[in-house]
Order: C-alpha cells, then sequence, then structure tokens
C-alpha cells in the first residue's frame, strides 16, 4: 500500500461520509518498506496537485518519518532544465516507493480499523457498518 | 450452462481454485487484455494518471495499465479493487511483481476514497455482479446506487470510466446503465460486435467538467467519446424524442402517433427483439373497428 494511495483513502462506513476526520486514515503499527518504482515526472506533475498536503505531513510524521516542509511544492520546483528535480525524487521516493507492508488503519470518525496483510487493505465492513 | 454470478456470491465464486484457473487460462489473459485496450481507447488519457480499477482480481487489466507505453499517455498509477481475497492472493503470487495497490473491498458498498481523487476508472467484466442480491437485505438497485454515487464522487471533473460488463439480459443492461445516469454521470454504451456471440458491452461514462468541452469537440456530450473513433455508429436515442416533441404543430410520422397500425407493428417489433412472445401479424392487427356505441 503505497502513501501515495494513503493520501486518497477515507473511511468507508456512510455515517462518516460527512464528516472531515474520516480523512486521512492513521496508520497503527505499520511496517514499511521500501520497493524499486521507476521515476515517472509526469504522474508526479499530473497528481501533486490532488495530493492533500497536509495529510501527508501528518501521515509522515504519525510514521517516523523525517518531517515535511510546510508547503506542498509547486510545479516550478519539480523541473530543474527539463531534468527531474531532487524535490520530484524525493516525492517519488516518499509517495510511490515507500509502501505499509502491514498494520492497521484508524478512522479519525467512527475508530473503525481496517487490516493490513501483505500490503492488501481490508475494507470489508460487516452490512450492520455499511 | 448458468452464468457465474447465478452460482454464488463473487467472493464465494472466486476461491483459490477458481481464482488460479481464471488467472492462468490464456485464453482468458488475451480476452481481459484485448477489453482492457479497447477501454483504454475510449478513455484516450493524454497523461501517466492515476486509474481505479473495479474488479481488479488478479490483476491482469492492471499489468496493461501499468506497460501503456510512454507514447501512448502511460504507464499509469493504478489502485485496484477487488471483492475476493483469493483473486487477490493470485495477483501478489504470479511472477510478475503488481505495481499497482489492491484494496480488499466491495464495490456495493461504496469506493471509499475521497472527491475527486482519480483522473480514470476502469472495470473490465466486474460490475455484472451487482445485480445479484446476494442476501435477503441487500436490493441490488441500492448497490448499484451506492457504486455508481462513490464512483462518481472519487472521479475528478472531466474524468472518466468505461465498464465492460456483461449483462445477462436487458433488464441488467438498464437497471446498470440507470443507475449509472441517476448517480449524474453522461452515460453511453458502446457495443462491440453487436448481435454476435463475441458482443462485448463497454458502458462509457464521463463527469461532467471542462474536460470534455476542449478535448472532443467542443459539445461536452457523451457521443464526444467516440467522436474520430473509426468503425462506431452513434445511435442517439435523444435526438428521436426531440424530434417527436418538435412535431406537435406539424404531421407526425404515421409511427409515432399512438395506437395506429404502423405503431402497433413497431412496438411488436421491439418486444420480439426484446425476447418476449409476440402473436404473428395478420390483417388484423390494429384494424379499424367500427364502435357501435
Amino acid at each position: 500500500m503505497k502513501l501515495l494511495t494513503l493520501n486518497f483513502l477515507t473511511c468507508a462506513r456512510k455515517a462518516c461520509k460527512t464528516s472531515a476526520a474520516s480523512f486521512p486514515l492513521h496508520p497503527r503499527d505499520a511496517e514499511l518498506e521500501q520497493i524499486e518504482v521507476d521515476l515517472n515526472p509526469l504522474l508526479i506533475q499530473n497528481v501533486l496537485p490532488r495530493v492533500e498536503w497536509d495529510a501527508l505531513k501528518s501521515l509522515s510524521s504519525e510514521l517516523g518519518l523525517p518531517n515535511l516542509p510546510d508547503q506542498c511544492p509547486d510545479a516550478a520546483e519539480l523541473t530543474s532544465d527539463d531534468e527531474p528535480s531532487q524535490t520530484l525524487k524525493d516525492l517519488h521516493t516518499l509517495l510511490l516507493e515507500t509502501t505499509i507492508q502491514s498494520g492497521k488503519l484508524v478512522c479519525g470518525n467512527c475508530g473503525h480499523e481496517y487490516a493490513i496483510k501483505e500490503g492488501i487493505a481490508n475494507f470489508l465492513l460487516p452490512s450492520h457498518l455499511v | 450452462m448458468s452464468r457465474p454470478e447465478e452460482i454464488l456470491p463473487p467472493d464465494l465464486f472466486y476461491n483459490d481454485t477458481e481464482a488460479r484457473k481464471y488467472t492462468t487460462s490464456s485464453r482468458i489473459q488475451n480476452i481481459q487484455a484485448s477489453m482492457t485496450h479497447r477501454a483504454l481507447s475510449l478513455l484516450s488519457l493524454p497523461a501517466p494518471s492515476l486509474i481505479l480499477d473495479i474488479g481488479c482480481g488478479s490483476g491482469l487489466s492492471g499489468d496493461i495499465l501499468s506497460s501503456v507505453s510512454p507514447a501512448d499517455g502511460g504507464p499509469h498509477t493504478w489502485i485496484g479493487l477487488d471483492i475476493s481475497a483469493s483473486m487477490l492472493a493470485q495477483a501478489l503470487d504470479r511472477d510478475a511483481t503488481i505495481d499497482g495497490d489492491l484494496l480488499l473491498a466491495d464495490m456495493g458498498q461504496g469506493v471509499p476514497f475521497r472527491a475527486g481523487s482519480f483522473d480514470a476508472a476502469v472495470s473490465i467484466s466486474a460490475i455484472q455482479w451487482l445485480c445479484q442480491a446476494e442476501t435477503s437485505d441487500d436490493v441490488p438497485q441500492a448497490r448499484l446506487r451506492c457504486f455508481f454515487d462513490g464512483l462518481y464522487a472519487s472521479l475528478r471533473r472531466g474524468g472518466r470510466a468505461v465498464c465492460q460488463f456483461y449483462p445477462a439480459n436487458d433488464a441488467q443492461r438498464e437497471m446498470i446503465s440507470a443507475a449509472a445516469v441517476r448517480a449524474g454521470f453522461g452515460a453511453g454504451i458502446l457495443e462491440d460486435d453487436p448481435g454476435t456471440k463475441n458482443a462485448k458491452l463497454y458502458l462509457v461514462l464521463t463527469v461532467g467538467g471542462g474536460d470534455m468541452e476542449g478535448s472532443n469537440g467542443g459539445n461536452g456530450d457523451i457521443t464526444g467519446v467516440v467522436k474520430g473513433m473509426e468503425g462506431v455508429d452513434v445511435e442517439d436515442s435523444r435526438r428521436k424524442r426531440e424530434r417527436a416533441v418538435g412535431g406537435k404543430r406539424g404531421r407526425l410520422a404515421p409511427e409515432r402517433t399512438k395506437g395506429s397500425k404502423a405503431w402497433i407493428v413497431r412496438k411488436k417489433e421491439q418486444m420480439e427483439r426484446k425476447g418476449k412472445v409476440v402473436k404473428a401479424n395478420s390483417k388484423y392487427t390494429g384494424r379499424k373497428r367500427k364502435i357501435a356505441f
């Protein structure tokens, strides 16, 4: 489960749809793993405006990763002379190469815990919780 | 041979054995690959995008998404949803490492992502499973609605979704399209090889937004998706309705006046096409009767 996905995942329960606390989900007992992914600068440029930077900062600190700058880098910082900049490479490592292999994701609103096993999160809800 | 969805719910039907059979069958792999390519051509994504793969299974379609060449706007990053743990386990077991993130989830319970997350969504051979009512407190229409509402929200404005599906009959096809339209999508159905045994149906959905106006001939209409594609005939049932309304002042064609013989014959043909039992036409069909009283 890449950190990029965690920046988009919310709690699946309908009751949590209206609450702001249902995003982002908070990782608990997370085991991280670095995987190698080919650098895709166009994808990062495409997705970066949609990334919730504050959520990413809080996720990064909850996982014990180095602190992120306060402001989201804007498009100009991603290329220097048509070459991918260090900022872009760092974003790539953080968003696409850092993965959670096991642990739990907890909703800030209802407290429901979604388990992650082998990198796959279980979002099946029993019918009384839907 | 009955359809898979009539036998068991998807998470039970796709157990370990079935999941392995499905994934290792070269026939299935080829069909899924060609359908994914068709879906990609309908999406016409200009740049590497974040795609949601609904009913990703063992990642057969995901592999295609990850290997789109840069010349065609790829490679894409995808997040897949599937209800069967065995299929997802197959995805992890396969030789090639899976590039997309996998989620064990039921699409009928919604799409658990924040608004405007994805550039596009694909679904290959999955959404017909929503038409089955698995439990007694469960209505297919509610699940379809829940799914399409969630999908609509999770796509960014101007985004598109293409869902290849296998409806068991016209009723299911209508149920699915109606739920999509009610969720707010611009919707159209593309039928490849119509009338043959291998007919494939693609539900093409657009989310309103600036993109439709700009990239496809400026009219923001769903038919803009297939503009410029060769070999595609457009049947637009909306335009026919407009003409009938305009005919209030002028004369309507005989086929349009309700109750006329031509109208009756047309309706009988329609019902026959749908598969209903229809009596043969004869000289008595729509005969003018002398009203005695």
